[in-house]
């Protein structure tokens, strides 16, 4: 299924959080991911928000109606930087760990835990790049899997602009 | 700098913010707002349970169109006024809810009565305030009645821990309110003005869908004016009785579920629905896919979210429909310089024709069971039509906005949205003490009634002296009817007769004047009996007809097309 990516600006204030995150269940839009943190401006964070693709406007505009929220952007997948961290921890003897640990170098992720039976990495990339290396190392055994969330923002326009001028 | 409480400080910023009535119920939380209270002009009605205090600040924001104020106290006080709250967003009333909580080192430990009120709140008001600094008390009522009383309007609720209000700070006026995620639009986008009139300029058979935002915007007489020039006819949904006179030629009544023959069926036979301060609610629209099937749609409403909800119009206009309608007025005034509008008269003839030959009917024997339009008719002839009527859910609301007969705005008061039984006492305990000059009648049934009828006390303590008419069918009416028509007349839990108190008695127990009639006989000269008293509240109860059903009818989620006029239709 489709699904829209949601930048959120928010003010710091007691239970923003839970104002977006309840607010789309009550109304039956369902999150796939929601990340946030706070950003330079001070007293302010941003929520990426992902959404399944149904009624993207009502949730744009009922976000809008929380007296918190500052600024709601959609953000188009062909033009946006999306990044996600995962750590992800596979079975791995050492007599397989050579191979699991050229896999995990493909696609840059890091180790970093090595146990007797186990290997962690961390990756931070698309989140496409994410599901890949996951379907190759998945292979030898998740162990364990946390993922941060996803997190996006627009490409800068008038770079992009330059460039195709050129 | 003057020294004072946060509770001291709490009552100034009332005052502060014009607050003449304040409707609540003390406990311990809330007690330290109690104190400074005494000495403030602020009328304070003490109600007999908070969600009647809840229901009298909406009935008197509904009179008066200005922020009422409920106080409470925490826990248990909180959580009886989740239904005035829930009542309030749904009918968009400006309300401001100031409810005490335990102290902030407490909370979150389960202490006596402590209720997690903002996160109770949260999704039943356009905003909370949880006030964790004494400081801040004056900035946090400030922007409640900012947030309550601009946009689209809605209940705000402002929790302060008791020890803030215990504590002691210095008095400042409140800073201006800095809401940056908060800058309602009060202008339409004039290209959107233009596209909307290119519409009317070519529609045949229009109709002005009207909701309760012209109230609430004070734009009854721009519509007036627009409808005129128009020559378009115009229906007035539950929330919006009042704002076009019932008695104006282009006036059709109300749409919806129990709406008239001639509204419902103008808006399925439409070619454009200009659509103001209203949000396509189910009980207008029946199955949405099936409503108005040919009609273009201008929407104007102040609450984007609204617009394109349920259904997508052509033309979005996002505005204040006050200002709205003047700049559709000036428009169109500017367009037909060079231009006509189409001839109406045949869109007209066939409104006409329905009106005549489908109006609102019910029967009345003489020597029959009193049927309750008759009475609200009654009513309507004794008062003159002068005067607010206040209801509360169910039939007897249905049959009251059907056969009353509205000439202004702010004169029809009830639970449109949520359908709160209870709403009719209480709300017309607060319309009256925000309007006392006038005639304040709640139309009440017995099953909505028995859910709040303890606040009868609180208008005779507090010299409030309301009408209640109580139309007694001996049971949950509207209930009852839906299972007569879906459910094979099988009566579950829907007959109330068997356990009635003597509501006389009761009315004269609380200190009012009370009686009771059962023959269409007495009914006019009781009612003439209880307009004539004045010196206390009156509660006049009518034995009506159990059998009696609200018609026309459109069933829940069905097509508008299949409007009912009696039971043979459906």
């Amino acid at each position: 299924m489709m699904h829209h990516t949601l930048s959120v600006t928010v003010q710091d204030k007691p239970g923003v959080l839970a104002r977006v995150a309840s607010m789309c269940s009550l109304r039956g839009f369902n999150i796939r991911s929601l990340a946030v943190g706070p950003i330079h401006q001070p007293g302010l964070s941003k929520i990426t928000l992902v959404v399944d693709d149904v009624a993207v406007e009502q949730v744009t505009k009922q976000l809008h109606k929380l007296v918190n929220v500052l600024k709601v952007s959609e953000l188009d997948p062909n033009d946006s930087l999306e990044r996600e961290v995962m750590l992800v921890r596979v079975s791995a003897d050492p007599g397989s760990r050579r191979e699991v640990r050229d896999t995990a170098e493909v696609f840059g992720a890091t180790t970093i835990d090595v146990g007797a039976k186990s290997v962690t990495f961390e990756l931070c990339d698309h989140p496409q790049r994410l599901s890949d290396f996951l379907a190759l190392i998945g292979h030898y055994g998740v162990v364990d899997l946390v993922k941060s969330g996803r997190i996006a923002m627009a490409r800068d326009a008038k770079a992009r602009t330059k460039a195709g001028e050129q | 700098m003057t020294k004072m409480t946060g509770a001291a400080a709490l009552i100034k910023s009332l005052e502060h913010e014009g607050v003449e009535v304040a409707f609540g119920v003390p406990g311990g939380a809330i007690l330290p707002a109690y104190d400074p209270l005494l000495d403030s002009p602020i009328r304070h009605i003490l109600a007999r349970h908070e969600q009647g205090a809840g229901h009298m600040a909406e009935g008197y924001a509904h009179a008066t169109g200005r922020v009422g104020v409920v106080i409470v106290t925490s826990g248990p006080g909180a959580t009886n006024i989740m239904t005035p709250l829930q009542d309030a967003l749904m009918d968009s009333v400006p309300m401001v809810a100031i409810t005490g909580q335990v102290a902030l080192a407490s909370m979150g430990n389960d202490a006596f009565q402590e209720a997690p009120t903002t996160g109770m709140a949260m999704h039943c008001t356009k905003h909370t305030f949880l006030v964790t600094d004494a400081n801040e008390i004056c900035e946090a009522v400030h922007q409640a009645f900012h947030l309550a009383s601009t946009g689209r309007k809605g209940p705000v609720l402002v929790d302060i821990p008791k020890d803030l209000l215990a504590a002691e700070i210095e008095w400042h006026e409140p800073e201006p309110v800095d809401l940056p995620g908060y800058k309602p639009s009060r202008t339409g986008h004039s290209r959107q003005i233009e596209r909307a009139i290119d519409l009317i300029m070519e529609a045949r058979q229009p109709v002005l869908y009207v909701g309760g935002g012209i109230i609430a915007a004070g734009a009854s007489e721009e519509l007036l004016r627009f409808a005129e020039a128009l020559d378009v006819p115009v229906t007035t949904t539950l929330m919006a009785r009042g704002a076009f006179p019932d008695a104006h030629r282009l006036a059709m009544g109300m749409p919806g579920m129990h709406g008239t023959y001639t509204a419902v069926t103008a808006m399925q036979e439409s070619d454009l629905l200009i659509a103001l301060g209203t949000r396509f609610d189910d009980r207008v629209t029946g199955n949405p896919a099936t409503f108005a099937p040919g009609a273009k749609v201008i929407h104007v409403d102040i609450d984007p979210a609204e617009i394109g909800k349920v259904r997508n119009p052509e033309v979005p206009i996002v505005g204040d429909v006050k200002v709205v309608l003047e700049q559709l007025g000036s428009a169109l005034e500017a367009r037909l310089v060079d231009d006509s509008l189409p001839d109406r008269s045949p869109w007209l003839e066939t409104i006409a024709g329905w009106q005549a030959k489908y109006p609102l009917h019910y029967d009345q024997e003489p020597d029959g069971p009193v049927k309750a339009q008759y009475v609200i008719e009654q009513l309507l002839e004794a008062t003159d039509g002068d005067g607010i009527v206040v209801s509360g859910v169910g039939q007897h609301q249905m049959w009251a906005s059907q056969f009353w007969s509205f000439s202004k705005p702010r004169t029809w008061i009830n639970s449109g949205g949520l359908g709160t039984m209870g709403f009719a006492v209480p709300a017309a305990i607060g319309a009256k003490v925000g309007m006392p000059d006038e005639l304040v009648v709640a139309v009440d049934g017995d099953g909505s009634f028995q859910m709040t009828f303890q606040e009868m006390v609180t208008a005779a303590a507090e010299d409030v002296p309301i009408k209640v008419v109580l139309i007694n069918n001996g049971g949950h009416g509207m209930v009852r009817q839906w299972q007569t028509l879906f459910y094979d007349r099988r009566y579950s839990a829907t007959d109330l007769s068997g356990g009635s108190p003597n509501y006389a008695a009761l009315a004269e127990a609380c200190g009012w004047v009370g009686m009771m009639v059962d023959t269409p006989a007495d009914v006019g000269p009781a009612l003439r009996k209880m307009l004539a008293t004045d010196d206390r509240p009156v509660l006049l109860e009518v034995r009506t007809d159990p059998d009696e059903m609200v018609w026309p009818m459109v069933p829940a989620g069905g097509s508008c097309s299949d409007i009912a006029l009696g039971p043979e239709d459906l």
